[in-house]
């Protein structure tokens, strides 16, 4: 018999092993007040349709899927296909979700945002609906990242959020969402908490995912309109995973299409500086959920390492956790040499500056396609644009600007 | 009979409300963890709670956290924790140590062998705080090896819940006085009141109440309705910095003693 992937997660949040909602007792209440407004809107023709209608002439979508030739050509090897979210507007995916989160925030009557970020892409995205919508945003964020991404701190206040820097813990991601759920149990009345990925204590791994589900569908659509045919094998990057689900969801059913997940290997997996969960994680709780975690021997969550810093956590959603651990997705590490080998190949040859999460992808797209004949489709997920990232590329060149 | 139910029973015949003094284990001297356990007890702690470090404590106010931080810098982690209850338990068969902590230790070490060494050590009880009611699958090897499960019960706890918490609850119920982090904001006593009163129809087991209790004399106003009072952040804050061990000992007595003072004064029968 063959699984039916749609059919997840079941009402308790559970992809199999994986999911459920672990989270301190004050927070039941709370999430069981989302989930219920959830379960009604998701099915709702009038929130569809504005969502929709949001997608379409705020962000820009749908987006298209390009056919890199040139790359292709050098790699000499299956076809490149990119799914171009690097083109919505404020330059990810992330604002899918940040779409669909702030229309439930404002029909469940929340005054205010909360959300915690890593590389500052889904600080922005919410930033960037919560000003549409007129509610104040609070962002969290590690204060070794607000350090290292202080442009899109910048783009946050200019967008009228409040950044407050997290000095817990290891100072990044994972101390930044521990800190928004502090600030969500404090003021659990009046707050909506938009979790960024599709982590988190259920309903949010199903919710982010719906709401980024909205690549997949297209790009399934694209590709039979485009190329009477899917793809040969689809492959995203994975930090929490919300680019990668929201594009690989749609095709789960397809048996023929082969899922790759591309991790950040940061040094190599073996020098143990990287944020590859699920390649070289084991399972754990974090965050709210069941999932693959990286800690040592005592169950610390030990702190991560990428290039990227939109890779860098030490846990990923619950449902890759499950489509590991079923076969139905293969997930890999790309070292942080490769992805920035592949950012400038892709810069170089289609005149694209990729985000260094998405090089990721880029890279392990490369790879695949090497090993398959000219013929064959792979299509890779662009989940971000670069130029965010041109500080963090310049200064591991040795090249300072300005 | 186990030992917390033991103590409580004692207590409800002294007509005594219980005090409950929370420690991260590790904090501020990890060699001094075990005589600052029977330093407490001799101060007047009726029940230790023991706070097991982790690296992501997200449902800690920033005194605990920090004193997680400084454990885990000095390697401490579950085996250590298990070890001491195990010393602590050499001169003190009596007092009921309920281990407080998140999950992932817990499921790394493998929920079945931390419960039988939690038992070998002479642990009570444990209370996961990521491990709501929803979740007690994950904990039924806890219960088979005879430690408590201890939940938490907030103010945004729904009536339905409740009542299944209430149903699933051993040794004690934990009720979080107010919605926010450990040692957060000032809590109204009022509220605290009707909803304790309510909670101690229902449940089966007694209602320990904790989250903000700062001082005797919050503590002696909840414990005119409640069966024990946990303090925590405050202990906690207190013993951060202490040169020695003996120190240590000294704060901590001198902290409780007030405390421990101010509840034997209330008229017998408070919560009866």
């Amino acid at each position: 018999m063959t699984t039916d992937f749609h059919t997840l997660p079941d009402t308790h949040g559970r992809f199999g092993a994986y999911g459920g909602v672990y989270v301190a007792e004050t927070l039941m209440a709370p999430l069981a007040e989302l989930t219920a407004a959830y379960e009604r809107l998701r099915n709702d023709p009038d929130f569809i349709a504005e969502f929709d209608y949001d997608l379409k002439h705020y962000v820009g979508r749908p987006s298209p899927i390009y056919h890199a030739e040139r790359l292709s050509r050098r790699v000499g090897g299956a076809q490149i296909l990119l799914k171009r979210e690097d083109l919505n507007h404020t330059g990810a995916h992330k604002i899918n979700n940040t779409i669909g989160q702030a229309l439930i925030a404002r029909r469940m009557g929340k005054r205010r945002i909360i959300a915690e970020t890593g590389a500052g892409q889904h600080g922005v995205a919410s930033a960037t609906v919560c000003a549409r919508l007129g509610i104040p945003c609070v962002v969290y964020m590690g204060a070794v990242d607000v350090e290292r991404q202080a442009i899109n701190v910048y783009r946050m206040k200019l967008l009228g959020a409040q950044v407050n820097p997290v000095h817990s813990g290891s100072k990044t991601l994972k101390d930044a969402l521990n800190e928004a759920l502090r600030d969500w149990v404090t003021n659990v009345d009046d707050t909506f908490y938009m979790i960024g990925t599709v982590a988190g204590p259920h309903p949010y791994p199903q919710m982010v995912r719906d709401f980024n589900a909205v690549v997949g569908r297209e790009a399934r659509a694209q590709m039979l309109e485009q190329y009477g045919r899917l793809p040969h094998a689809l492959v995203a990057c994975v930090g929490g995973g919300s680019n990668a689900i929201g594009l690989f969801h749609a095709f789960l059913n397809d048996a023929d299409v082969a899922i790759y997940g591309a991790e950040a290997a940061g040094d190599g997996i073996a020098t143990g500086r990287h944020a590859a969960s699920l390649a070289a994680g084991r399972p754990g709780v974090l965050h709210g959920n069941r999932t693959y975690v990286l800690c040592d021997d005592a169950g610390q969550i030990i702190e991560t390492h990428s290039v990227s810093a939109g890779l860098d956590y030490p846990g990923v959603g619950p449902e890759h956790a499950y489509l590991k651990d079923c076969g139905r997705a293969q997930y890999l590490g790309i070292t942080d040499e490769e992805a920035l080998a592949a950012f400038h190949e892709l810069a170089r040859s289609e005149g694209i500056l990729a985000a260094l999460e998405s090089s990721h992808a880029v890279a392990q797209g490369m790879k695949l396609a090497r090993e398959l004949p000219k013929d064959q489709l792979v299509l890779v997920n662009l989940s971000g644009r670069g130029d965010k990232d041109v500080h963090t590329i310049a200064a591991r060149e040795g090249l300072s600007l300005i | 009979m186990s030992r917390i139910s033991d103590r409580f029973a004692a207590l409800k015949a002294a007509r005594r409300p219980g005090l409950i003094p929370f420690v991260t284990a590790g904090d501020p001297l990890p060699e001094a963890t075990v005589a600052l356990m029977h330093a407490l007890v001799e101060a007047g702690a009726d029940l230790i709670e023991l706070g097991v470090p982790f690296s992501d404590p997200m449902a800690d106010g920033p005194v605990i956290q920090h004193a997680n931080e400084r454990a885990l810098a000095k390697g401490i982690g579950l085996g250590q924790v298990l070890a001491w209850v195990a010393e602590f338990r050499t001169r003190d068969t009596q007092t009921p140590v309920v281990l407080m902590g998140y999950l992932n230790p817990v499921e790394i070490r493998g929920v079945e062998r931390f419960a039988t060494e939690a038992v070998a050590a002479g642990v009570d009880g444990v209370l996961l705080v990521d491990c709501p009611v929803e979740e007690i699958a994950t904990a039924v090897p806890l219960r088979q090896a005879g430690l408590a499960q201890i939940f938490l019960a907030a103010p945004t706890t729904e009536a339905g819940r409740l009542d299944r918490i209430c149903a699933e609850a051993q040794g004690f119920l934990y009720y979080v006085s107010f919605a926010g982090i450990t040692g957060a904001g000032h809590l109204s006593t009022d509220a605290v009141r009707e909803r304790v009163t309510a909670l101690r129809a229902r449940a089966r087991t007694p209602v320990a109440v904790g989250f903000g209790v700062k001082d005797a004399a919050t503590a002696a106003t909840i414990a005119g309705f409640a069966d024990a009072v946990v303090i925590g952040s405050a202990l906690v804050d207190t013993l951060a910095g202490s040169a020695d061990a003996a120190e240590l000992v000294r704060r901590a007595q001198a902290f409780l003693a007030p405390i421990r003072a101010a509840l034997d004064a209330l008229p017998a029968g408070h919560a009866a």
